[in-house]
């Protein structure tokens, strides 16, 4: 649950020097207020610069906000601190997956497991990239030969596919066939991010979508639509291997949704023809 | 037919373009009631729909709006439509391509809160 922001704030003015930026941040975070928490963040580091926690947060604050290569950095130096940070290294598995490097994000994200058995998310995604789950048998690599530089240049080459798109990190989600996210974001009706919790059943849904049209004889499928409590969803695939979320208010007219789902589909078309 | 959702489904059934209305139960993806047309398969019917149904149930959950009202999966052939009632049931009718959607939308809605 998310902390409360104000009696955070009121902690952290009282002591600004005590290590409650770091809760204070990453609630502020979580409500998607990125600016904030930066800000927050920065003032945390530059009173602790070897603490490994800053980093990692102030890491997170910029993946949200899209800045992969100095998330990327910001890990690097959390993992130089501490070797074996749990969130270090999922943060790293994140992007090299994001890079299309599945060997480092395979490797990052393996050790993460070791560090986290009972992290369920954590060892479907494991086996997600693996490709099963017969990864466990395997002894643990070796690193894999470090090629942070193009990493680091794929991540910042592939941007967010819906830059410049109303509701790009709120609205939109991108998702991969094994449930990753690849761009966009989604906030709850009260604001928390649940963009990594819905992109597995984003991708789940679409697969469900896809069956169920073949099996009753639809057709291709075009588009799944919800009406739900407060909102309109659709849900349709931009490329045959990826599922797209979108999300508007259910005042709003029905074509509406629809026009706003198929503009950030053709901006994901052409975004994922640029990265791939 | 003989379950008292027949006068129901029937209603549904005579609007053009309908190939099959059912009640499932959600739960178990069980047949409650259906009037097919020749040749549809109410089983697979209703467990798809009710897979369908679930996944959709856990999406808008995860994002805090609750459980769907209504669902609707467009195929370039036809479509599947949903309409969640009380009692764990849902409401699903299986579309060809010229079917008035907003009229069966409404009447789906409006059938759905008499199911129990």
């Amino acid at each position: 649950m998310t902390e409360d922001i104000r009696a955070l704030s009121a902690q952290y003015a009282a002591d600004p020097s005590s290590l409650v930026f770091l809760r204070l941040a990453e609630a502020l975070r979580r409500r998607r207020q990125l600016d904030a928490a930066l800000k927050i963040a920065l003032q945390g580091l530059s009173r602790y610069p070897h603490l490994p926690e800053a980093h990692d947060l102030y890491a997170r604050i910029l993946t949200d906000k899209h800045d992969y290569a100095n998330a990327f950095d910001e890990w690097d130096t959390v993992l130089r601190l501490s070797p074996d940070h749990l969130g270090a290294h999922k943060g790293i598995g994140f992007l090299y997956y994001r890079a299309g490097e599945p060997d480092h994000a395979l490797y990052h994200l393996r050790l993460a497991a070791e560090l986290d058995p009972g992290d369920a998310g954590l060892r479907a995604a494991v086996e997600r990239v693996a490709g099963g789950e017969e990864i466990w048998e395997a002894p643990m690599p070796e690193a894999p030969p470090e090629r942070e530089e193009e990493a680091r240049a794929v991540t910042v080459a592939a941007g967010d596919p819906f830059a410049g798109l109303e509701g790009a990190e709120e609205r939109l989600l991108l998702v991969d066939p094994d449930g990753f996210r690849l761009g966009g974001g989604l906030l709850s009706s009260d604001g928390i991010d649940v963009s990594e919790a819905a992109a597995a059943v984003v991708a789940g849904t679409a697969r469900e979508a896809t069956r169920a049209a073949r099996m009753l004889e639809l057709g291709e499928w075009g588009h799944l639509t919800v009406e739900a409590a407060g909102v309109g969803l659709c849900l349709l695939k931009p490329t045959p291997d990826t599922s797209l979320l979108c999300t508007m208010d259910a005042g709003l007219p029905a074509g509406q949704l629809s026009f706003f789902a198929e503009r950030a589909a053709k901006a994901a078309r052409g975004w994922l023809e640029r990265v791939r | 037919m003989t379950t008292p959702y027949g006068p129901l489904l029937d209603s549904l059934t005579r609007l053009r373009g309908i190939r099959g209305v059912l009640v499932v139960s959600m739960e178990d993806g069980l047949v409650v009631a259906e009037s097919l047309m020749a040749g549809m398969k109410g089983p697979p019917i209703a467990a798809l729909s009710a897979t369908l149904a679930t996944w959709v149930a856990e999406l808008t959950g995860s994002s805090g709006h609750g459980l769907p009202r209504f669902l609707h999966l467009q195929g370039s052939d036809g479509a599947l439509l949903v309409a969640p009632a009380a009692s764990d049931l849902l409401l699903v009718a299986v579309a060809g391509r010229d079917v008035p959607l907003g009229l069966l939308r409404l009447e789906m809605l409006r059938m759905a809160e008499r199911l129990t």
